[in-house]
């Protein structure tokens, strides 16, 4: 019986815990010490006739691009004075057989690596593996990625400085309309990541498999994120549940069923694999300054900034805006003053699922695309509105900003995986000092 | 199409080691949520804090497991107020956004590469911390019947959960139907009404959240013992989700509802897995549909969707009392 958790684990850990439970539990504790998931783990068991064949551990060693690097050395250690040392070939690729059971060490000779090409995190020089049963296949993996570690502190702290502010500018579109709709409805959406995920599939499979140009492909999946995601959802799901009188609380409890359900949809349908997107994948970067960024990346970012700025002149200028903060502020009210109350929040979902699927869009031109995706994205997304002020449009921006810079420039001091982590925990502090939120109303306090 | 071994599976599962966790989980969360009204979605920080606890003494500093167990409790205890102390004050929803950050905190340090030596990273742990325990299993041989079956350490530890799950629901049922369950209920319903009369609500939250949080990180020890594993992404916040199915499904402020709703959860899910499972197997099912790989994912497909409509159509579950608790309690 799998335990319930496995349900965050990625699809290779799934694998291999079926294939484990197939041959039940013969294959044992098969445990390899890699890197996080984020460094990407890859474990492939296979169960041979076990004693004879000796264990075989391999790895591809390729470049930020994906390319192969050629007559990079690897040395490899193990118990009883076991060492070899190896050089990739051709297609990066190497391996050792090893005879015994015990620890193994790999470690890549970093010096042989070409120029502008480095371990993405230098203590990942050396990969460790257990062997505990021979017959098996192992793949050690070292993260390579372009050179950061050697820039100066400087160049990183205004490069972390631009990834903050891109990253701020994505949860700030999906912080939005999460806060919109939590204003005019009170509905904590707990689904709100999934619109992001949503989205981005729709631009992978307009982009990758209709072969449309991403141009076109995404905005088709930001019009059908307003129209599927927001107008349909609202008008099939949430609007029927507001006229039962459901409560509040057990229409997030509802939203969080909805999101573990479109979840596994989205993993039903597209595999648990990050994928980019065929156009722009391997685009170069341009220096500006002390900064490299892609042109992808400073194109969608400045949609996006108008993507903000239509959205604020929207609430601000536009009837229906205001209307929005009407009903934001009492719906009984409007509604007595001739605001159409059901239109007003059929507007803001149309809206925030854009702004969302936009968010989408940004994540999956620049990143790839993955079914957790929406799932990554909405603790932060929470944790912005929630530093805020969850219901104000401005909080929600100011808060999306301090996260996002937050999580990128923490990693000049703490290990990137901890990145969020240093975000959670300062949303915590900023709670006990100041509940309410940056910008919010006291009202919250219970 | 192997029925009978659809049904040994089945029983297995409803009366087995997952549903005595979820059970446990569940009755922290009815403490938590059912009594009090503290929406709580940190609960999986809870039971990796217990799995941990058990685990990591043991593993890396050769500790008793007996002590473990001590530890875990005195961490779980820790944590509420660390939790407690900021969050408390806040309204439901927005306790909701910060318990899961906590509990997220939790599991992405436990599986960080920086702790790799004493927590074990993405991996976890694995190895034998349960010895002290399993050693005293009177029933080595197992047990295997047609309809039910454990091997040996999943039937003491069955046995054993069980009896616990009983004491700490006899310690609920005990404390909810004093005086002191009364003002929790009162905390529920109207905070201002009971802080009117003279009550420390924010003191009676804390000891809710204690209280909770202690039977969480048995649910935590249960875990970690039964599978002599701890894996940090076994924690995340799907456990917390699935454990309020649990409770939601038997009903909220009922004292048996965690036990109920967690059979009833485990009963269906490995039903409905197997019986898949089977119909893909023998190609009743066609590949192109749902491929052997994709059980899983349709499983939990169902559990989000039973979870909606659960919420829709029977938020006070199968033995909640609607005027008990109706959880539309304002937000």
């Amino acid at each position: 019986m799998h335990p319930i958790g496995d349900a965050l684990k990625t699809d290779v850990e799934r694998d291999l815990n079926f294939a484990s439970k197939k041959i039940s539990a013969r294959l044992i504790l098969l445990a390899i010490t890699t890197f996080s998931a984020t460094a990407g783990i890859s474990l492939i068991a296979t169960p041979a006739n076990a004693a004879e064949t000796p264990t075989k551990l391999y790895g591809v060693v390729t470049s930020s691009t994906e390319q192969p690097l050629e007559g990079i050395g690897i040395s490899i250690e193990g118990p009883e004075g076991f060492s070899a040392d190896v050089t990739t070939d051709s297609l990066g690729a190497w391996e050792v057989l090893i005879p015994t059971k015990g620890t193994y060490s790999a470690t890549i000779n970093e010096s042989d690596l070409p120029e502008g090409q480095a371990l993405t995190d230098p203590t990942k020089g050396t990969a460790k593996a257990n062997v505990f049963m021979l017959g098996v296949e192992l793949r050690l993996l070292f993260p390579i990625g372009p050179g950061v570690e050697k820039a100066t502190m400087l160049e990183r702290s205004a490069q972390l400085t631009v990834d903050g502010l891109i990253l701020g500018l994505i949860i700030a579109l999906a912080a939005l309309g999460l806060n919109l709709i939590f204003g005019t409805t009170g509905l904590t959406n707990f689904a709100h990541g999934e619109i992001l995920t949503f989205a981005g599939l729709l631009t992978y499979y307009f982009s990758a498999i209709a072969k449309l140009p991403v141009i076109v492909a995404a905005p088709i999946a930001v019009v059908l994120s307003a129209f599927i995601s927001g107008f349909l959802q609202d008008r099939y799901l949430w609007k029927p549940l507001r006229k039962r009188g459901t409560g509040l609380i057990a229409m997030l409890v509802v939203s969080i069923g909805f999101a573990i359900f479109l979840r596994y949809f989205f993993l039903f349908l597209f595999g648990g694999d990050t994928r980019q997107l065929p156009q722009y994948a391997g685009q170069a970067g341009l220096e500006l300054g002390l900064v490299n960024i892609t042109p992808k990346s400073i194109l969608t970012t400045v949609i996006g900034v108008g993507f903000i700025v239509f959205a604020t002149l929207w609430l601000l200028r536009t009837r229906m805006g205001k209307a929005s903060r009407a009903v934001a502020d009492n719906p009984a009210l409007a509604s007595a003053s001739g605001i159409d109350v059901q239109k007003v929040i059929r507007a803001v979902w149309i809206l925030g699922a854009a702004l969302a699927g936009y968010a989408g869009v940004i994540v999956t031109v620049n990143q790839g695309v993955s079914f957790l995706m929406g799932q990554d994205m909405l603790l932060l997304i929470f944790a912005a509105v929630t530093l805020g002020g969850l219901g104000t449009a401005n909080g929600a921006l100011v808060g999306s900003l301090i996260i996002g810079l937050f999580v990128q420039l923490s990693t000049l001091f703490i290990p990137t995986e901890l990145k969020y982590v240093g975000a959670l925990i300062v949303l915590i502090l900023i709670l006990i000092v100041r509940p309410q939120g940056i910008l919010g109303r006291k009202e919250r306090i219970g | 199409m192997d029925i009978l071994f659809i049904i040994q599976q089945t029983l297995s599962a409803t009366l087995g080691v997952n549903a005595i966790i979820f059970a446990l989980a569940a009755i922290g969360l009815n403490m938590h949520f059912g009594y009090t009204g503290l929406l709580n979605f940190g609960q999986a920080g809870f039971l990796a804090i217990g799995a941990y606890s058990v685990a990591v003494p043991v593993i890396t500093f050769g500790l008793s497991l007996w002590l473990a167990l001590l530890i875990g409790i005195f961490n779980s205890i820790l944590f509420a107020l660390l939790l407690g102390i900021p969050t408390l004050r806040l309204r439901a929803d927005y306790l909701a956004i910060v318990t899961i950050a906590a509990a997220e905190i939790v599991r992405q340090i436990a599986r960080s590469a920086t702790f790799n030596d004493s927590l074990g990273g993405s991996d976890g742990i694995t190895g034998k911390f349960g010895k002290e325990f399993f050693d005293l299993n009177p029933f080595k041989q197992g047990l295997t019947t047609p309809i039910l079956r454990f091997n040996g350490n999943d039937l003491w530890v069955v046995i054993t959960g069980w009896v616990l799950v009983a004491l700490i629901t006899f310690v609920m049922w005990i404390m909810v139907n004093s005086p002191w369950g009364r003002v929790m209920r009162a905390i529920r319903e109207d905070e201002d009404a009971v802080r009117s009369l003279g009550k420390n609500v924010y003191l009676y939250k804390m000891q809710s959240l204690i209280i909770g949080g202690v039977i969480g990180s048995i649910a935590g020890f249960v875990y970690a013992l039964s599978r002599q594993s701890v894996q940090p992404d076994n924690y995340g916040t799907a456990l917390t989700f699935f454990a309020y199915t649990v409770l939601i499904l038997g009903g909220a402020a009922r004292v048996f509802a965690p036990i109920v709703g967690a059979m009833i959860f485990w009963f269906l899910i490995v039903f409905i897995e197997q019986v898949l499972r089977a119909g893909v197997t023998s190609n009743v099912i066609p590949d192109w549909l749902i491929g052997v790989n994709q059980v899983g994912q349709i499983r939990f497909m169902l559990m989000g969707l039973g979870l909606m409509l659960l919420m829709i159509f029977r938020p006070q579950g199968i033995f909640g009392d609607k005027k008990e608790l109706a959880l539309d309690a304002k937000a």
